[in-house]
Formats: C-alpha cells, sequence, structure tokens
C-alpha cells in the first residue's frame, strides 16, 4: 500500500552544558556589546571552482556584523581563537542518549567543518560530528528508525538585518546541539507528533538538556506520492507539528492537481519574454504601481499562456500564485500582480483589458504577471515568478520552507546540495573505547516509561496522569512537590491542569523559579491557605514575582483559623435560620455556595463542609 | 600514531587508497565510505570513511574485518587559466612562502597541505586582477618557524630579481609565526629599495570561509598600486574585524597575539599607514617615495649571533660559554635595559674579546636607557650598545646584517647604533 505521506524529522535540542569548544556559559543574554565587522568569502570548492551563486551574494558586499556579550562569548565564538576540546560533558550526554536510541557509536569521533556561509558562524562553517548511527525508536509499538545522531554547535543569532549587513550575536553560538535524524518512517501527522514528544522525553531524560522555547527545534521532511522532499526548517512549537505536515500534504497535492490540469491543456514552458507596459499604468490608480513609478520604477510584465486558472483557481484551493509571489519576493520586491487575482487591488477591469491587448493574449487560459519597482528588482522578482510558474509543470519543486505561525511555510531557498564538509583539523579526533561505553550502558538514566511507572507507585497517581507528567516535562518539579507532606494529589491537578489553565490566559510559567513553586506546596501543607487558593496564588506571583506566602497575604488567601471560620458560618446560617429549620440538614448542598464565596482558598473545603454541618446540627 | 602492521595489510590487500570507496564490514556491521588519510591522533586500529552524508567516522578494525574496495579514487581536477594581462594596469609579483595564508584543504581526501601554487592564491581573489596584473610564483612552501637566513636571502633575490624584471611591487605571502623576523630580514638586505616589498599573512587559513587572506592581500594590492610608497611592509588586520588594516614598516612590526587576526602590531612607532573596507588609504607617518633605481640585495648574514631574554636567576656561568663563543649577542633585557649585574665583568671579557653586545628592552614598549642606574652605567662602561626603541627579534636580524656586512667589532657597533631602515627612533609619541 502506497502511503499518502512520507515524513522525517530531524531534532536539535540544545544541552545545558557549557558551550562545546570554549569554557563560555551556555545561556542568551540580551546585553549585546561592539560590533565587529567580518565577510565571509566562498572558498573553493572539490574541483577548483567557486560555488557562482555565492560568489555573487560575496560581490554584492554583503557584510556581517557581531556583538559580543560578556561571560558567553570569547575569542573563539569571534573566531579569534582554535577551538578548544569539545566539553565532555556534552559529549557523555550524546554517548548516552546514543546508546538510548540503541545506534551504534563510532569507534572515533571526528569533528567536520559543514560549510554555512549566511553569517550564523563567525567562521563560516558549523562544527559537528557523527556520534552514532543506525538507532531505533519504539513509539506505541512501531520501530522507527534512527538514522544518526550527531553533537554540534548551534549558531549565532540574527539581531537585525538589511540590505547591506546582518547583525548577529554570539550567545547562542556555540551551544552544544545534539541532533537526532530520523528515518523517513512516519506516515500520519498525528504519528509525526507522538515521535517528536517521545524523542524529546528522552532528550530530557539525560537530564542534562536545556528547557523552554527555541531549546529544541524541528526539522520536517515531508513527501506525498508524486510530491517532491521539502524540508520545513526549524520549527519550535512542538504542538504545531501536524499542522505543518497537514498543510504541506494539501499543498503538494494541491501542486499535483494543478500539473494535472496544464497537462490537460498541453500547456509548455512560458518563455521570459518582460514586457515594459509603465506607459499602460500611468494614470493607474494602484497604490502599490503609484508608488513604484514615483520613485521611477517600472511596470513590467510577462504573458503566461495556458496558466489561467491555476494561479488562483477552484475556489481558493488553487494557488500557484502564492508560490509564484513567495519566489518573487524572496527577490526584494513587494509582491507580484497575476491575471487570476484582477481587477482588484485598485487595477480596475480596463487596465486589465488593455494589458491583455498589449500582450497579445487571445488564448482562453492566456494569463499575465506583473510587478511594479526598480527595472531590475522587477525583472528579477518576474524572472523568479515565471522559473516557479514552469516549475509547475514537473510538480512539487524540491526546496527549503520557513515555517510560519498559523501553520503553513513559505518558501526560504532550493533544497541544499550535498553538505560541504571537511574535517575540523583543530579539534582532535575522539577515541570511544568499549570500556568507555560500557560504562555508559551502566550508567544509563531512568527512562520516561520507568519514571511513569514510579511516580504512580510513590505517589499514588494514576498512569494517565504520570504519563502527562512526564510528556509535559512536569515530572521533576512533581517529585519535588509531591514529596511535600500530603500533597501528591494537589500537585498532580496544578501541573495538569492549573498550569494550562494559567498558560492559555497568556501567563508565563517559566518566570516563577522551581524554589518558588515548590514554596506553593510547602505553605500549603502547614495550612497557611487553601488548596482551593493555589491557582489564584500562582496567577499572583508568576505577575509580581512575590513568594507563596506574600501572594497569599496580597489577596487576602490566608487561611482563618477554626474559630473564625465557625464564626463565619455561623452568622450565615443564623441569616438564614427559617431555611435551615425547614430543610433539616439538606440545607447543607445550598449553603456551601455562601460558605465557600466567604471563605473560598482560606478553608480547605471539606473542612468547611464539617463545620457546617455541624452548625446546622446546633440549631435544629 | 601511524596505522598498525595489521591495518595496513588490510588496506594494501584491498588495494585501498586514499580516495577510495570502500565497503569495510568489522564488529558485524558494514559501513561504506571513502576512506580518508590517517590522522596524526588516530588510533593504529583505526580506519577513517568519509560517509554519504559527509561526516567523516573512524572505524575499529581487527583480524576478523574484510574490507574491499568498490571504486578507485578520481583524480582531482586542476585547472589553471591563464590570464592575459590587462594594459595599463601596474604589476605585482606574487612570491608564495607557505604558511596559514597558503594552506589549503583537499576536500577529496581533507588533508590540509600548502597551496600547489600561488596562483590558486589569486584565483581564491579574483577581483585583486581589476587592479593589478599579477605574476605569481611559488619560491618555498614551508610553514614560518622553519624559515632561515637561506630563505631570507632567496626572497631578498628574488625579489631583485623580480623588479628588474618590470614588477611594480612584490607581495610576500608568508607564514605569521616569523613574518616580523623576515621583514626586519629583508628591510636590512634591500635598504633604500625603490619599489613596495609587502609581508603579508593569514591568521585563518584560506580554505575558511572566514580567512583573513584574501581581504590582507586585496589591502596589499591597493597599498601596492595606489600609495606609491617604497620600502619593506607588513599589511595585515588592523581590528578584529574585516574592513580596518595597518601597514607596518618591516623594521618595526611584531606579532603581539598568538591567534587574533589583528596580532601584528607597529612598536615604538606609528603604522606606515591605514587602509579602510573601501580602500581607501590614510599615511600616517613619512615613506619615501617609488623610484625606478635599481635594486641592490646584499644579502649575507652572519651565523653565531644570539638573542637571550634576561630572566631573574639567569645564571653567567652557564651561559659563559655560549657568549664567549659567539660573534654577537643581543639582550633582550629588563626594564631601562639591565641584566644582573653578575654578568658585567663576563660582558666586558666578551666586548674586549671583539663580541658586539647590543641591549634591549623585553618591555618592547619604549627605549633603554642605560644612563639611569647603576647596572646600566657598568653595562655600558663594559662596552654593551644600548639600542634605543629597536625591538628585540628585528636587533638580533639586524646584529647579523651587520657583523657580515663590516670589517670590525667597533665598525660594527658604530652601525648598530645608527638607523639604516628605520628600525630606531629616538622620539616617540604619546
Amino acid at each position: 500500500m502506497e502511503h499518502k505521506l512520507t515524513c522525517g524529522i530531524e531534532i536539535h535540542q540544545q544541552l545545558d552544558t557549557h558551550k562545546l569548544f570554549c569554557s563560555c556559559e551556555s545561556r542568551l543574554s540580551e546585553d549585546g556589546v561592539g560590533s565587529v565587522y567580518r565577510r565571509l568569502r566562498p572558498t573553493t570548492g572539490e574541483t577548483g571552482e567557486i560555488d557562482r551563486a555565492a560568489l555573487a551574494q560575496f560581490r554584492r558586499n554583503l557584510g556581517y556584523r557581531y556583538q559580543a556579550v560578556p561571560g558567553v562569548s570569547c575569542l573563539v565564538e569571534l573566531d579569534e581563537e582554535p577551538p578548544h576540546s569539545a566539553d565532555s560533558e556534552a559529549l557523555e550526554t550524546t554517548l548516552t542518549f546514543s546508546e538510548m536510541m540503541k545506534a551504534r557509536t563510532v569507534d572515533e569521533i571526528h569533528f567536520m567543518r559543514k560549510i554555512v556561509v549566511d553569517g550564523s558562524n563567525t567562521s563560516g562553517f558549523q562544527r559537528t560530528a557523527l556520534v552514532a548511527m543506525d538507532g531505533s525508536l519504539d513509539v506505541n509499538g512501531k520501530d522507527v528508525s534512527i538514522l544518526s545522531i550527531c553533537l554540534e554547535e548551534d549558531a549565532a543569532r540574527k539581531v537585525e538585518a538589511d540590505d547591506a549587513e546582518v547583525t548577529y550575536r554570539l550567545d547562542r553560538l556555540g551551544i552544544p546541539l545534539i541532533e537526532v535524524a530520523t528515518g523517513p518512517d512516519m506516515h500520519t501527522p498525528e504519528e509525526v507528533l507522538e515521535v517528536a514528544y517521545r524523542i524529546g522525553t528522552l532528550l530530557r531524560a539525560t537530564k542534562r538538556v536545556k528547557r523552554g522555547i527555541g531549546t529544541i527545534r524541528e526539522d520536517l521532511n515531508i513527501s506525498v506520492p508524486g510530491g517532491a522532499r521539502i524540508e520545513i526548517k526549524g520549527v519550535q512549537e512542538l504542538r504545531l507539528l501536524p499542522l505543518y505536515v497537514e498543510n504541506e500534504m494539501n499543498r503538494q497535492n494541491m501542486l499535483i492537481r494543478i500539473k494535472g490540469i496544464l497537462e490537460g491543456r498541453g500547456v509548455k514552458p512560458a518563455e521570459f519574454v518582460c514586457e515594459d507596459v509603465t506607459d499602460l499604468f500611468a494614470d493607474c490608480q494602484s497604490k502599490v504601481i503609484q508608488g513604484a513609478l514615483s520613485s521611477k520604477g517600472k511596470v513590467l510584465a510577462v504573458r503566461l499562456p495556458g496558466f489561467a486558472g491555476v494561479m488562483n483557481g477552484d475556489e481558493g484551493k488553487l494557488r500557484l500564485g502564492a508560490e509564484m509571489a513567495q519566489r518573487a519576493r524572496a527577490r526584494g520586491v513587494k509582491g507580484i500582480f497575476h491575471s487570476d487575482e484582477l481587477p482588484a487591488y485598485g487595477i480596475s477591469g480596463d487596465y486589465v483589458d488593455k494589458l491583455r491587448a498589449h500582450l497579445g493574449m487571445t488564448g482562453e487560459n492566456d494569463a499575465f504577471v506583473l510587478c511594479a519597482a526598480s527595472a531590475a528588482k522587477a525583472q528579477s522578482a518576474l524572472e523568479a515568478a515565471v522559473a516557479r510558474a514552469n516549475e509547475a509543470l514537473i510538480g512539487v519543486p524540491e526546496e527549503t520552507r520557513d515555517p510560519l505561525p498559523d501553520g503553513t511555510s513559505k518558501y526560504s531557498r532550493p533544497l541544499p546540495g550535498a553538505a560541504r564538509m571537511y574535517p575540523e583539523t583543530d579539534v582532535p579526533p575522539i577515541r570511544v573505547t568499549e570500556e568507555h561505553m560500557a560504562e555508559v550502558r551502566e550508567n544509563l538514566p531512568e527512562l520516561p516509561e520507568e519514571t511513569e511507572a514510579r511516580l504512580v507507585s510513590t505517589y499514588g497517581i494514576n498512569a494517565q496522569q504520570a504519563r502527562q507528567l512526564v510528556r509535559q516535562d512536569h515530572a521533576d518539579i512533581f517529585e519535588r512537590a509531591a514529596s511535600v507532606e500530603g500533597m501528591a494529589s494537589v500537585a498532580a491537578t496544578t501541573f495538569l491542569n492549573t498550569y494550562g489553565e494559567l498558560e492559555s490566559e497568556g501567563i508565563d510559567i517559566t518566570a516563577m523559579s522551581e524554589d518558588s513553586v515548590i514554596g506553593v506546596f510547602t505553605a500549603l501543607s502547614e495550612g497557611v491557605f487553601a488548596k482551593e487558593a493555589v491557582p489564584a496564588i500562582l496567577r499572583e506571583m508568576a505577575r509580581t514575582g512575590k513568594d507563596a506566602r506574600k501572594a497569599a497575604s496580597a489577596l487576602g488567601l490566608e487561611a482563618v483559623d477554626e474559630g473564625e471560620a465557625e464564626a463565619v458560618i455561623a452568622k450565615i446560617v443564623s441569616e438564614r435560620l427559617d431555611f435551615v429549620r425547614s430543610k433539616g440538614l439538606a440545607a447543607v448542598g445550598p449553603l456551601m455556595g455562601p460558605v465557600m464565596g466567604a471563605l473560598r482558598g482560606k478553608l480547605d473545603g471539606k473542612r468547611a463542609n464539617d463545620l457546617l454541618v455541624k452548625e446546622i446540627n446546633k440549631v435544629l | 600514531m601511524s596505522y598498525s602492521d595489521d591495518t595496513v595489510r588490510l588496506l594494501e590487500a584491498a588495494g585501498a587508497t586514499e580516495g577510495s570507496m570502500v565497503v569495510l564490514e568489522t564488529g558485524g556491521r558494514s559501513y561504506r565510505g571513502r576512506l580518508m588519510p590517517h590522522h596524526e591522533f588516530s588510533g593504529p586500529d583505526i580506519v577513517i570513511l568519509k560517509m554519504k552524508s559527509g561526516y567523516n567516522v573512524g572505524i575499529k578494525v581487527d583480524s576478523g574485518s574484510k574490507l574491499k574496495v568498490e571504486e578507485s579514487p578520481a583524480e582531482p581536477a586542476h585547472r589553471e587559466a591563464d590570464v592575459e594581462p590587462k594594459k595599463g594596469l601596474p604589476t605585482i609579483s606574487l612570491i608564495g612562502t607557505g604558511g596559514t595564508i597558503a594552506s589549503y584543504v583537499d576536500y577529496r581526501t581533507g588533508a590540509v597541505h600548502p597551496a600547489l601554487s600561488t596562483s590558486d592564491m589569486v584565483n581564491a581573489v579574483p577581483e585583486i586582477r581589476d587592479i593589478a596584473n599579477i605574476r605569481a610564483k611559488v619560491l618555498f612552501s614551508i610553514f614560518s618557524e622553519n624559515m632561515g637566513p637561506e630563505h631570507w636571502k632567496g626572497m631578498a633575490e628574488c625579489i631583485r630579481d623580480e623588479i628588474a624584471s618590470g614588477a611594480d611591487a612584490v607581495i610576500i605571502p608568508h607564514g605569521t609565526d616569523t613574518m616580523g623576523y623576515t621583514a626586519a630580514a629583508l628591510s636590512f638586505m634591500l635598504q633604500g629599495i625603490s619599489k613596495p616589498v609587502v609581508l603579508v599573512g593569514a591568521q585563518r587559513s584560506s580554505d575558511r570561509p572566514s580567512s583573513d587572506a584574501s581581504t590582507n592581500l586585496m589591502a596589499c594590492a591597493r597599498f601596492c598600486t595606489e600609495a606609491k610608497k617604497a620600502g619593506v611592509f607588513v599589511i595585515m588586520h588592523d581590528t578584529s574585524g574585516d574592513d580596518s588594516f595597518a601597514v607596518h614598516l618591516g623594521t618595526r612590526v611584531r606579532k603581539m597575539h598568538t591567534s587574533r587576526r589583528d596580532a601584528f602590531r607597529s612598536i615604538n612607532a606609528t603604522p606606515v599607514a591605514h587602509i579602510d573596507a573601501k580602500g581607501k588609504i590614510d599615511m600616517l607617518s613619512d615613506a619615501r617615495d617609488v623610484s625606478d633605481e635599481p635594486v641592490i640585495a646584499r644579502t649575507d648574514m652572519e651565523d653565531g649571533v644570539l638573542l637571550l631574554q634576561y630572566f631573574p636567576g639567569m645564571d653567567p656561568e652557564t651561559f659563559r660559554p655560549l657568549i664567549m663563543g659567539s660573534k654577537g649577542v643581543v639582550f633582550a633585557g629588563s626594564g631601562l635595559g639591565h641584566v644582573n649585574s653578575s654578568f658585567v665583568p663576563m660582558l666586558r671579557e666578551a666586548c674586549a674579546k671583539g663580541v658586539v653586545v647590543a641591549m634591549t628592552s623585553q618591555c618592547l614598549n619604549g627605549r633603554v636607557n642605560m644612563n639611569v642606574y647603576d647596572t646600566g652605567r657598568d653595562l655600558l662602561a663594559a662596552g654593551v650598545v644600548p639600542l634605543l626603541d629597536m625591538l628585540p627579534e628585528t636587533a638580533y636580524i639586524k646584529l647579523r646584517w651587520v657583523l657580515a656586512n663590516t670589517s670590525s667589532p667597533e665598525e660594527g657597533r658604530t652601525m648598530m647604533a645608527t638607523p639604516l631602515a628605520g628600525e630606531m627612533g629616538d622620539r616617540r609619541e604619546f
């Protein structure tokens, strides 16, 4: 049976150690200082030739600036000092993880230089080593192959960019990353999520990985039958994975459908004949066109015979035009107009008719694309757009795409060819002996399923709760909280439910330290407030940075003592004496409302119930 | 470490050489990849394969391992395009000597080796041909720590010949470790040279995208074609960035950092010029104008000259045989130019015997002044020559050259104290 989807993932996880090739701390900082200007020159390749595209970029004088960060970057990040030996903790973590993946560790690790000339590495290459291969992973009973496990350095962070320069900050450069690549073994969007969760959980089980947004990034390799390999690079939101996969499947299937339509029409690749139609549009009211003309730009158009209705057609289901526009924008224009979307955007039907006539468009499916910008940019953008239109005749072009926050993706660049790699001669090879690996095997961390079982047996929570705690990365803090006398159940509820609610309110949970959160449970177990007060107290803590006790006091949620509570309840009962006398003990239910209204968070609900029963019995 | 005998046998039996595509079966697994050169630090039983992904991995082999060659290595394509000289452009002669600036990686095998030709280097900076016609030749291919007097001589003669045959300037890519020494040697050998001779290096090798080689070379070419100043110079980065370059006088420059791009500094002198990212040249100190005078190379260098760094606890008796057996000694003394007073009698004896003893400071910055303290005065009385603000390394080179080009120790002492190639001065601005 042919699968409707073939997908493999690559996960990049930052490690919580020192940097890979120096002893700087691995943390991000907002304090970039200085600005060192550098250029990266494409080097000659195996054949002695320089990559022409890279040279063209170099000749455009694109330069890079680097901000150093005190404590977090040194001469190594600035490419002013050779790398030191690879961080041993990062290496141990990678070996441990490789063993957890049942992968075959190489006998000697060789760091390589992978050429990257976008400026994100000061050296012009990323240092990376293949540590293990051929592993496997059980995900819900299915075997997923692990192709490779690499240890590599993270790139610098882009801070800002303009036409001439890109500025990077060096804090992230050199943070160790484990890169795990699976085989193309996933066949549904949900499976992709499951595998990603599973790998993420196993990575965290090493206890040496960084947490939080941006510390784990996923690349997806997606293809559908008749489609092509598309790489979506750098997804940070795990939960969006299925959406990216689904949208990409739809996109590829849409392109395959367009290919069929064009084949059916016998469409041939459009010739690139660029016409200057500026005069035609001299009085056009379109803001885009007026803007371009007022800055001495041109309006250029190209005929696309046979492409009508696929650029935007079938009620928006066919969207080749969007693909063409993305390519055009990559050449520096704001956008293009194509005949499927006109008249619109201030270009009236008259102009469309004039243009059709001018271009000599007679065929039923004749279409056009036009662009208003400086002559050079417009021409370059139209070249890219027409090239993209012609690729529709082949189907799905291989490419790298950037994930967008809404679950779709946009064109980024063509799929890179085989990576140019050569040895990092400054870092000596590292021997991995049998004895060393035996030691690693002896000291493997607890697997997630073992942690789950232990949470169930030690703290009496149910299996579902244990599984969620581990999966959502709350197991460690849960254990600390649950170790406080009598807190297991409320801790589980807090991390599984309350946290989710707070997050959906937009509250940043990570703003609270683990110690301060544990403080909530110690205070609760000492009776400072009632468990009902926990959500409000956490909310207050995240908002103000107060500790649990101060937050409770600020909210007026400190527990009342028994006498005070009795007095409050007695007052409520006495105000409703007739009702109580007529209903007897059946009045407990209705009266719990006002009681909890007065005492929520200050007194445990069960205790309030007991006192109410006692008070009612007294008056009956 | 080299391969063990068993590993060699395994490879030889299969006919595997560097670059061969092989299938290795070992430890119950099979690996396919290209055989890479053995790394100096790799285990004797480790075979390095380049996998399809481009990664190199080290795989252990033993007596049970099997190796099969699937494909012989491909011959690397090597193309050398002839370039027609352009009319109206000056001619720069590029003389390769080796070093980081000329280090290349063989992408097929991954081995780093010296450039096959200096024109490889020109090809990596094609825009240099927009401003000059380049004549390239490889004179040596060695790391600069292996340079010595015979290499300086060879370079000086080559420069003379290149200029005699019409070069308007000479650029010498050189390893950085001893580039300062070579610059000083050429400064004395080619005194009064009528054209620019520029030594240039790289702190990051040319095979890296971030190499400083190409920007340094471009700065050299600009200085050679636009500044029209004669002399022996060193051009390197002036800051960590690729947008600022300094032109140093050959006798005043010193490598002051092990690895930074801006390692080279003019000491006790203002650099000759500064060049910015766009190639604008600011002259910062005086330099001679170019002329058409023929170049004379006086390349003799005396052997038996020492450069000694004074250190507390330095025992005169340990150094007596060396000093008494030498023709000349340069001390990098402490502070204003001192050594332990226990050296005074021996140095008096050496000077009387005809050894030329000269004093510089290990402070590097500032001049020696041996009139301030007793020990200094005693050393002067013993016959030690104070060398003002000359760098110890420059003084050592100068002493070798002076002793080979004078007929008596007395003449030598006088010449040591006389500026010949801008190597010393009596004014240092704040």
